[in-house]
């Protein structure tokens, strides 16, 4: 076969956007995996060599060609998404074994399989007709999900999405061209169709009515041509745009079956995450601060802006770090843990160290109770503790109880990793002096620290909620059933951020009756209260504790049950409902005998308090 | 010892003419809720490093209402965040992100040479 | 005027009595809806009364004369109130109903429920009560004891709890805690004068006639310590005595002190059936949520309902005082309004 000019100008616009796309994405594969540390690069050699290829390259069929995560989360919004990726995919794979077919010859140009119909005008060939038909069917599929597309644009409650995310002006550009591809393919291959008649049942079908309207020749070069440059422009923009999503996630998949975690600090692999995000908006529609009016600092505006290199403290630490966001992401981005590094490099100038902190001497003990900075503000807690501890007939040493510095959680949260440290530092040596074998904790906040960032060898760092159900096991501590209608509302560091969702449950089950909620475990609300948003005001923090106290109210319970004393301060604050932590209704349920050691008769404090009460309504 | 001293300005007299007011116009921006203290103190009780050294909240945040900011930067670096002294004040004050803001714009004023 | 218009009064307290007696020399038929078995409201709870030490029962016992023209309907918490042909139709959660002329409203006030501040540890700790708990222990004529039955060596009385804290959502001066806890101060020295008090302020807000002239005594004659700084939380001891955390903020330092007992000043609060009343009528709410005035300056008795009124601790915080004089202008905005045009 011949060319002419023509032929060559119409694959021409394709080339140029083809070759600045792999040059310039290579250029970026080539800098992340340079910029990679040394073990990373390691890593990622070892895994290419290993089983995990195949892991890798099975994760990026299912989820960057079909979809998958996203097909669980939302069928039309996952339908939309495959048959954009895989039905591209295929028109690709099945276009070039067409061409094969046709040309006889492994090796075909690869311009001649995507202007196929174009190059290929008359020959016949085996199987013309079926891939003919093939090829309308899988544009059709491409196309059926181009419409949804757009409709989303227009109408995001299709999608169960309540908001879809802002464009700039880099991505109108490429949205732009990809919106067009489609569209021009269908209408450049039709108009061949009714000129040579080589189309399937779509591509003639339209061509047919195309010819009604206009001279097929007229419109055969431009068509080919305004498609070749659709395909070009969105080749172009897409390194700039938020479509770099599509290669980067193949990078990212490699990089993450290879073992390469995130780091307290930006390296490429924080890049490589940053482009991975697609912005399908699925985060914005889990964030709960969008109930106080916040819009704007959500997990993927914040992977915009770190991109684009405008991400405001404002905005950095206007978060909950509850981790809902993580949960839904289809491309698996560490949110919580990448905002923790941004906050970290955002703070990086200002870490104290603490040079005032000295060790004292720590008294001999079998447990240590370290009850956080919050449970003094909950002396409810603390009290309860205290009389489980007494019938544990354990020697107890109140760390904290006088003074002691923080767990260091909340300085990490706030970005000051190396300051957090010094702390750390401090409360280890004095755990590990007093020869305690067991670390308790009642605040979820506190547990998590000890548990990620703490190094204490030989000692059982134990949830408060994991001692007590020890103890009734053992039956050390006698409780009774009653007859208690509770919610247990799981606090995000210790449900999300630790995964223990069942342990209290459990204990729950032998003091009461714990009613399921709509939303538990994993999609549980944040309190409001959460101490990883720095920004956010009192105010906004009320609208989100009473989006979920009005959730509790609905079922009607006796008590709110939590693990953590700041959310059951926050909920407290609501004055609903009654809310109580854990160890406090373990100790209301208690059986209590002659033999046990003196305790305080809580229930009598209770009596006293509600006749007092009682009084002031008479 | 005292390491208070540093909130008693070299003269007994506080001259209000000499108001420096580069950190405070930097927090009001950012947290107006800081305007709202009237100086209960709630916070600087249940301090948990003021439990351990000389750091008193309340009176950082008079001294920079009062445009008094030497030696600020020294002693806001005692702060543990621990997030108590947000939780009893009666204003509702959200002193985290006032402590933030602080050592934010020391942070710069130092990088600038300013402070 | 051939037939007694009729007032109906809700709420038996003070200011519902004080503003009854006024109604009645007026000639008309007042009816009282009290939600409890006694008339007096609140005021049964208190001993004495600042600032001249007078005793509550002093003040009761003038309403206890029986009167002409009065109705007291007991254990009747009303629920509603309609307007209904220039008159308005109130309702009980049973079936009573009643129809009136017009209708004062003399709820009165709750108490703040101090278990809300978890970290003064009240209901948690024997030896922490409210200045409630202490009004009942003083006119019960007994001695302050501890849980252990010993007088306490030291009390910390502890102002504003409930009052002028966002955390409660209660922004406003309860008015009347300060000057109780100076009143009480020289009540537990007056009993106990080994006993050292301690009181724990933000601002000492005494702003009444003589109350001064009180605070004088308590420094002068009863060598009560005053502190400034708000209590941040209490523990409790092994011997269950107490410690507490404030800041001396006139010294500057974080403070701790063990004490026996602490007593918490607690507020008052609107009550929680006002937005019921609310709901059939133009009445409205201030953002305190008690009842909002028609005018603040110029009618604090009106409502924003015509032909409702206001008395009593149901407008804002008052002192015995207060209330009376508030209740009585009330019932001359009641006659008024019978007697204008406007109702005929």
């Amino acid at each position: 076969m011949l060319y002419n000019t023509m032929d060559i100008l119409v694959s021409l616009p394709f080339f140029i956007g083809l070759i600045y796309l792999v040059l310039a994405f290579l250029y970026r594969s080539v800098k992340w995996i340079k910029g990679l540390s040394k073990f990373d690069k390691l890593r990622l050699m070892q895994s290419m060599i290993s089983k995990r290829l195949f892991n890798s390259i099975r994760e990026i069929f299912l989820e960057s060609l079909l979809h998958r995560k996203i097909f669980r989360k939302n069928r039309v919004l996952g339908y939309m998404h495959m048959s954009l990726a895989f039905g591209w995919f295929l028109l690709i794979i099945v276009g070039h074994v067409e061409t094969m077919i046709a040309d006889q010859s492994l090796l075909v140009p690869f311009h001649k399989a995507v202007f196929f119909r174009f190059y290929n005008t008359n020959e016949d060939f085996q199987l013309t007709k079926f891939f003919a038909f093939a090829m309308d069917f899988l544009l059709l599929f491409v196309l059926s999900g181009l419409v949804l597309a757009m409709l989303k644009r227009f109408k995001k409650k299709v999608f169960g999405l309540r908001r879809t995310t802002k464009l700039k002006s880099g991505d109108r550009i490429a949205l732009t061209s990809l919106w067009l591809i489609f569209p021009l393919r269908l209408l450049a291959e039709s108009n061949t169709a009714a000129i040579y008649h080589n189309g399937g049942f779509l591509t003639s079908g339209v061509g047919h009515l195309m010819s009604y309207l206009v001279n097929p020749d007229v419109l055969y070069i431009a068509l080919w041509m305004a498609y070749s440059m659709a395909l070009g422009f969105f080749f172009v923009s897409l390194p700039n745009s938020r479509y770099m999503h599509i290669p980067t996630e193949v990078v990212l998949i490699f990089l993450r079956n290879a073992g390469i975690k995130h780091k307290k600090q930006n390296d490429t692999y924080t890049d490589v995450q940053v482009y991975s995000c697609s912005r399908c908006g699925l985060c914005l529609d889990r964030c709960q601060l969008s109930v106080a009016g916040i819009d704007d600092s959500q997990s993927v505006y914040l992977l915009k802006n770190i991109r684009n290199n405008n991400l405001s403290d404002e905005k950095l630490f206007n978060c909950l770090m509850c981790g809902k966001c993580q949960i839904d992401c289809p491309v698996g981005i560490e949110t919580i843990n990448l905002r923790i590094t941004q906050r970290i490099e955002s703070t990086r100038q200002y870490n104290s160290s603490y040079e005032y902190l000295k060790t004292y001497e720590s008294p001999k003990a079998d447990v240590i109770y370290f009850a956080g900075c919050m449970t003094h503000l909950t002396p409810g807690i603390f009290t309860a503790m205290k009389q489980i501890f007494a019938l544990s007939g354990q020697n107890v040493w109140f760390m904290d109880e006088d003074k002691a510095p923080c767990c260091g959680r909340p300085l990490i949260l706030a970005g000051q990793y190396e300051a957090a440290k010094k702390l750390i530092e401090n409360n280890t040596q004095m755990i590990l002096d007093s020869g305690a074998s067991t670390l308790v904790v009642s605040c979820p906040i506190c547990y998590r620290v000890f548990k990620e960032d703490y190094t204490l060898h030989n000692v059982n760092v134990v949830f408060h909620s994991e001692y007590i159900q020890n103890l009734i096991s053992a039956e050390i501590l006698p409780v009774q059933k009653s007859e208690l209608k509770m919610v247990y509302h799981d606090p995000c560091e210790l449900g999300r951020g630790m995964g223990m969702y069942e342990q209290p449950r459990e204990l729950l089950k032998l003091v009461g009756n714990v009613i399921p909620l709509n939303e538990e475990k994993e999609n549980a609300y944040c309190c409001g209260g959460s101490l990883g948003n720095i920004k956010i005001k009192a105010n906004q923090t009320h609208l989100l504790r009473d989006q979920a106290l009005s959730e509790f109210k609905a079922l009607n319970p006796d008590i709110l049950v939590t693990t953590c004393p700041k959310c059951k301060k926050t909920f407290a604050s609501g004055r609903k409902i009654k809310v109580m932590d854990i160890a406090e209704i373990v100790v209301d349920v208690l059986v209590k005998g002659e033999d046990k050691r003196t305790i305080i008769p809580r229930e009598e404090i209770i009596e006293e308090a509600s006749l007092k009460s009682d009084l002031v309504k008479l | 010892m005292n390491n208070l001293d540093f909130l008693k300005p070299k003269s007994r007299q506080i001259d209000f003419d000499k108001f420096d007011n580069r950190i405070l116009d930097y927090v009001l921006e950012r947290e107006e809720s800081f305007l709202t203290c009237m100086s209960c103190g709630g916070c600087t009780a249940t301090c948990s490093a003021g439990n351990l050294t000389s750091f008193n909240i309340r009176k950082i945040g008079l001294s920079l209402r009062r445009g008094n900011v030497k030696d600020l930067s020294e002693e806001i670096e005692k702060c543990m965040f621990c997030g108590k002294c947000t939780l009893v004040c009666p204003r509702d004050i959200n002193i985290r992100n006032v402590v933030l803001l602080i050592k934010k714009r020391i942070a710069q004023l130092k990088s600038d040479n300013a402070l | 005027m051939n037939i007694k218009k009729q007032v109906a009064i809700i709420g038996g307290g003070i200011a519902g009595l004080e503003a009854a007696s006024v109604l009645i020399k007026q000639g008309l038929s007042v009816t009282i809806f009290e939600k409890q078995n006694r008339e007096g409201g609140m005021l049964n709870h208190w001993s004495k009364l600042f600032p001249d030490f007078a005793s509550s029962n002093q003040i009761l016992d003038q309403y206890k004369v029986k009167r002409n023209n009065l109705n007291v309907f007991y254990n009747t918490q009303i629920s509603s109130i309609k307007p209904k042909d220039n008159k308005f139709e109130i309702s009980d959660n049973c079936n009573l109903k009643f129809y009136a002329d017009s209708v004062l409203l003399s709820t009165g006030y709750k108490v703040f429920d101090a278990t809300l501040k978890e970290e003064y540890g009240y209901g948690l700790f024997y030896n922490v009560i409210t200045s409630v708990d202490f009004e009942r222990i003083h006119k019960s004529g007994e001695l302050l004891k501890t849980a252990s039955g010993k007088q306490p060596k030291r009390v910390a009385i502890i102002h504003c709890v409930g009052s002028r804290d966002a955390k409660v959502g209660n922004t406003y001066c309860s008015k009347v805690c300060c000057i109780t806890g100076v009143k009480q101060a020289i009540e537990i020295n007056k009993m106990l004068p080994d006993c050292e008090v301690f009181n724990f302020y933000m601002d000492l807000r005494l702003y009444g006639s003589k109350y001064d002239a009180l605070y004088l005594e308590a420094q002068k004659r009863h060598k009560i310590q005053f502190i400034r700084g708000r209590l941040s939380e209490v523990s409790e001891k092994e011997d269950m005595s107490l410690q507490i955390k404030a800041e001396d903020t006139l010294q500057g330092r974080p403070l701790r002190m063990n004490v026996d007992m602490v007593i918490l000043l607690v507020g008052m609060e609107a009550d929680e059936l006002n937005p019921d009343l609310c709901k059939q009528t133009n009445l409205q709410l201030d953002e305190n949520r008690f009842f909002k005035s028609k005018n603040m300056q110029t009618s604090r008795c009106g409502s924003t309902q015509i032909g409702v009124f206001l008395s009593g601790c149901c407008i804002c915080p008052m002192t015995v005082n207060e209330t009376l004089d508030n209740a009585r202008s009330a019932a001359f905005e009641v006659v008024n309004y019978l007697n204008s045009d406007a109702h005929e």
